[in-house]
């Protein structure tokens, strides 16, 4: 079981920070080039300059184009019209098509956005130098430069890791601990306890001490994989991370314990911890910012611990946050874990 | 000794009702120190029932039940010091060795270490399982893990053991050695309360009941049931009253 216990989660660590990249690598792109002019070859150039897309054909009809698409050849198609550089010259004004395979929506979207860039980032060029032509020199774009602070190249990796191992870390102890007690008591075990003179609370804290134990020494291991392999920026105080993270094991061990002592079989158990799962993972904010969740999203997300790891894990290690930065974290999870702990001792019955 | 005077359990008129079913219907009876006393009854006569409420894991529905000198209702956890049990279903740590199970109930009963490491060797020495003490408990035949856990229950020197069908499923030979066990613990002062439901381990016990549909419907020594059901032995008895 030991093995078991830390070699998944670290595989899946490796295997996951990867697959769950927003990042795009490679865009295929097909090309409907019915102008074959200077420009628009100025125009492909571009596209093939850029490290995420390649050419996957080139066709003079749409509907070849469009067999491509539906063929999952491409992932979308730049439509170059005839008379593209003409109306270019003498109107000033053109325009190009994308036709984009929408059946992923982030995946559309994001090369919608990357698409118009580069199509905006041509326009201005040559607005540069049609002006020049005419010698009239007083065009200076505005350029904006964005930079972001903390993650300066954007790295998704450096973003997922530490949701992942949030997620990882209370995998293991959720299950570890809500499968439990009600494993004695499909055993009998659990009734041989209940006959010696063993107090409730002395019982609950000798369920929840090896699954601390075995939680840090996760969060260790994954630290340590995230150093080395994905080279995670560690800013804050890796103290301050552990010690929040005894605070926010409680909290999942609490809850853990609780669905054990209220459940009677290991299968109600599992459905009931992987409803709960699914619904604060999704919620935490790992892919999505909580802040443009609907309000009473907002609100569930009160009692969603992952919510609150998952803050505070980037904070500490992305921002270099310190206590004070996170002390409401982490007094509303000593709260919390105060509640669902007094709830697993009182739910934990000696006697029917 | 204070043998065959002083009751260690007193229940009156102990009633357990589940819904609409009466499991234990005013079961009234005495058990003294140091007495094996045997509690006969078909399956669902309602033996079990009333041992877990002997045994404070089951409140009763009323009725006075006293265990040990204490109350088993208002002092539960001072009869959980003064008694043992063994249940029907088997009990010990599968995934933990023989002496790690031995040191982990006699720590929950609060033991000292120097204590549980001498009694320990004694008791292995005893059982003659010196060699497996490090075995893994799932590694063992079904009549050994029954013995360890016997020594386990009587392992805090409690003053009553309730053991619920201990020999079920077990080979004639490991029965006949853990009856030996039974008699040995009896003769240290340890009143055994046991369930069964081989008569032949009846005759064995000083005392037994007999349970049918929730109630008792003999109670004696073996030798004064089998006069008063003009019986040659306790499966005759028990026939007649159960039938």
């Amino acid at each position: 079981m030991l093995p078991l216990i830390f070699g998944v989660p670290i595989i899946q660590l490796v295997i996951l920070v990867h697959a769950a990249t927003l990042e795009m690598k490679s865009i295929d792109m097909y090309v409907v080039d019915n102008d074959l002019s200077t420009m628009s070859h100025k125009l492909l150039s571009k596209f093939e300059g850029s490290p995420f897309y390649n050419i996957s054909g080139t066709s003079f009809s749409i509907d070849e184009a469009n067999k491509a698409i539906e063929e999952n050849k491409a992932d979308f198609i730049l439509n170059i019209p005839r008379g593209f550089e003409r109306n270019l010259v003498s109107e000033n004004e053109c325009s190009v098509q994308l036709l984009i395979d929408g059946i992923n929506g982030t995946t559309a979207s994001l090369i919608n956005a990357y698409s118009t860039s580069i199509i905006m980032d041509f326009n201005k060029n040559i607005i540069v130098d049609l002006t020049k032509m005419a010698s009239i020199k007083n065009s200076s774009p505005i350029n904006v430069e964005t930079t972001f602070w903390y993650n300066p190249e954007l790295n998704y990796k450096i973003y997922m890791l530490p949701g992942i191992l949030v997620i990882l870390v209370t995998i293991i102890s959720m299950f570890l601990s809500a499968m439990n007690i009600v494993r004695e008591k499909e055993i009998g075990t659990i009734e041989q306890l209940n006959v010696t003179p063993i107090r409730k609370y002395q019982f609950i804290i000798g369920k929840l001490v090896p699954f601390v134990i075995i939680a840090l020494f996760e969060l260790f291991f994954g630290l340590v994989i995230g150093k080395v392999f994905f080279n995670i920026p560690m800013v804050g105080s890796l103290p301050l991370l552990f010690a929040f993270t005894f605070v926010y094991l409680l909290v999942v061990l609490g809850i853990g314990l609780f669905i054990s002592n209220i459940s009677s079989t290991q299968q109600q158990v599992m459905f009931i911890a992987y409803f709960f799962m699914l619904v604060f993972i999704l919620m935490s904010g790992i892919f999505t910012p909580t802040e443009s969740m609907p309000m009473w999203a907002q609100r569930v997300n009160i009692i969603n611990p992952f919510y609150y790891f998952m803050r505070v894990i980037r904070m500490i290690l992305l921002k270099g946050s310190g206590f004070w930065d996170i002390s409401k974290e982490f007094f509303s999870l000593l709260i919390y874990a105060a509640i669902m702990l007094s709830l697993s001792v009182w739910r934990y019955k000696k006697v029917e | 000794m204070q043998k065959q005077t002083e009751n260690i359990i007193e229940v009156k008129d102990l009633v357990k009702r589940f819904g609409a079913f009466l499991a234990n219907d005013n079961l009234t009876f005495e058990v003294k120190r140091g007495e094996i006393f045997g509690f006969l009854g078909a399956n669902g006569a309602g033996k079990t029932t009333a041992i877990k409420i002997l045994s404070g894991l089951s409140y009763p529905t009323s009725g006075l039940v006293n265990v040990a000198g204490f109350d088993v209702y208002k002092q539960r956890n001072k009869v959980k010091e003064n008694i043992g049990y063994m249940s029907q279903k088997f009990s010990l740590y599968e995934d933990l060795t023989v002496k790690e199970n031995i040191r982990f109930y006699g720590g929950i009963y609060g033991l000292s270490n120097k204590y549980i490491k001498q009694k320990t060797e004694d008791l292995l020495n005893r059982l003659k399982m010196t060699q497996i003490q490090n075995s893994l408990i799932s590694s063992l035949p079904l009549g050994w893990k029954q013995k360890i856990a016997f020594s386990v229950a009587i392992f805090h020197n409690p003053k009553v053991v309730f053991l619920d069908e201990p020999t079920g499923g077990v080979d004639p030979i490991t029965r006949r050695d853990f009856w030996e066990m039974i008699y040995e613990a009896a003769d240290a002062g340890i009143t055994v309360f046991v369930t069964t439901h081989y008569m032949d381990e009846a005759e064995y016990c000083d005392r037994v009941s007999i349970m049918d549909q929730g109630k008792i419907k003999a109670l004696g020594t073996p030798t004064e049931l089998k006069k008063l059901f003009k019986a040659d032995n306790m499966d005759e008895v028990f026939l007649k009253i159960a039938r």
